[in-house]
């Protein structure tokens, strides 16, 4: 159990931080805290390389965000050819969390602005797997 | 080796610099080394995506400060034809945190255009600045008889070009290429032995930022690029106004734009000014990529820092073979790893 099925293609399996998608199955997107200096970490990280504690608590990230930055890609990679177009986005969230996501494709293209309100949300994608996604707040 | 008075027997090591993934070879040093009759001398792989032979570069120095080599062959190379577009893309978008955000399709490109959609929206630069980047460089890449791309542009073709990731049309973007570059360093002593003009590097600056584009603090400018140049002006002693050519990292239109901004050519948010007034042309304020380019080039991701590198010994030697900028004394070089993942800036003087 770990990140085989995250996100279109996953290039990865094991990670100490497999717990997120146990979170991210039961409708939570979890960011990481240093338990010692109280630091956030997104992405997740199971070790602080400020103090090299690895005493670590999960917290959800919720509430509104804001739009850093987006790109609608026309030409995706191998492995996301039928993806394409896809609007890849930068959220920011409170706590100094940043999001690296898609952004729902019920959003149109009009109606994205840098700054907008985001939420980000679990997302079902084809073929069993699971990611996150941005929605218009 | 051109204009040299060596050797490939004065060679005492050489760097071996590319992107991993692109052929099949693993270990390609000793590929290389035998290839060009290096072998027994010792040669060693680094990397930095695509300011790979720019690391190669300090790490030749240090090597020769050190006192360990008298002279040291920094070669880059990148095959990536055999790849298919969409592949090439997919390794490239692996220089980024594959863990999390390969997974959801980002690649170089699309990087670069979350730069540029931010500073759009923050200093109002617009897609006609960025295209006027690439009919500059289209100017002067059809003089250069080496690059991928020998044509000159006109404004409306670039901004007609098909949208490959808003912002970024098909000519904000270079090319993937094949390609090979080779830097050869000596000791001071034995640089003035074996050329009439040697160049001198008297400035190096280095930097990282971020793996993940999460962990990005500002999308208007590349930190590893200002701290890198930060570097590289306070050991050449010089500021942005003492530099009379430059190549920066133009992977991107928009590239070019924060490269002047993060090198100090101009304040942020100004960059496009310089495009604007021609100033970065060959007979402005600060010529800028009048070689045509990564744009005009294409982008043998391990070789490009190296042929920045040759450009910029070319213009302060006086034999520049594309566009000579009159009097050229001091040169820079900025040359960017993964979506601004590596930075390094190197200062060179006549």
């Amino acid at each position: 159990m770990g990140f085989e099925n995250f996100g279109t293609v996953s290039f990865t399996t094991e990670a100490k931080v497999a717990d997120f998608i146990t979170y991210l199955e039961a409708g939570k997107i979890m960011a990481t805290r240093c338990k010692k200096c109280r630091v956030s970490y997104f992405p997740p990280r199971a070790d602080c390389p400020g103090c090299l504690s690895s005493d670590m608590e999960w917290f959800e990230i919720k509430g509104k965000g804001k739009l850093s930055s987006y790109t609608v890609v026309n030409y995706g990679p191998t492995g996301f050819e039928a993806d394409a177009p896809y609007i890849l986005a930068l959220g920011q969230f409170d706590n100094g969390v940043q999001i690296l996501a898609c952004l729902s494709r019920d959003i149109a293209e009009k109606d994205i602005k840098v700054g907008m309100g985001l939420t980000v949300s679990p997302v079902k994608l084809p073929n069993n797997r699971i990611a996150y996604e941005f929605r218009k707040a | 080796m051109e204009g040299l008075d060596i050797t490939i027997k004065d060679i005492d090591a050489s760097i071996i610099c590319s992107a991993p993934e692109y052929d099949k070879q693993r270990s390609p040093a000793g590929l290389i080394s035998e290839y060009l009759g290096l072998t027994p001398k010792p040669a060693f792989y680094v990397e930095t995506v695509c300011s790979s032979s720019t690391t190669g570069l300090r790490v030749a120095w240090s090597l020769i400060k050190a006192g360990l080599h008298r002279v040291v062959a920094v070669i880059g190379f990148q095959k990536m034809s055999e790849l298919s577009s969409r592949d090439a893309a997919e390794r490239m978008g692996r220089g980024g945190d594959i863990i999390w955000e390969s997974p959801f399709g980002l690649t170089m490109p699309a990087g670069y255009a979350m730069y540029a959609q931010a500073h759009m929206a923050k200093y109002g630069t617009t897609e006609e600045h960025m295209a006027k980047v690439r009919v500059k460089n289209s100017h002067y890449g059809a003089t250069n008889s080496k690059a991928t791309y020998r044509k000159e542009l006109s404004l409306e073709e670039i901004l007609s070009s098909e949208v490959i990731t808003s912002p970024l049309k098909k000519f904000d973007c270079c090319a993937n290429a094949d390609g090979a570059s080779c830097i050869i360093l000596a000791r001071g002593d034995v640089a003035k032995g074996i050329t009439e003009i040697p160049i001198w590097i008297i400035g190096l600056g280095a930097a990282t930022d971020t793996m993940s584009m999460a962990g990005r603090g500002s999308l208007t400018g590349l930190r590893c690029a200002q701290e890198a140049a930060r570097q590289a002006y306070k050991m050449a002693d010089v500021g942005p106004q003492d530099i009379d050519v430059a190549e920066v990292h133009d992977c991107f239109t928009i590239s070019e734009i924060l490269a002047y901004e993060d090198l100090g050519f101009a304040k942020p948010g100004e960059g496009v000014g310089l495009i604007e007034e021609k100033q970065t042309y060959a007979d402005g304020k600060i010529p800028v990529n009048v070689d045509g380019g990564l744009l005009s080039k294409g982008h043998p991701i391990g070789a490009t820092g190296g042929s920045q590198i040759r450009t910029i010994v070319r213009q302060l030697k006086g034999q520049a073979t594309e566009a000579q900028v009159k009097g050229a004394e001091i040169g820079l070089v900025h040359n960017i790893g993964g979506i601004g993942q590596y930075g390094n800036v190197t200062i060179l003087r006549k």
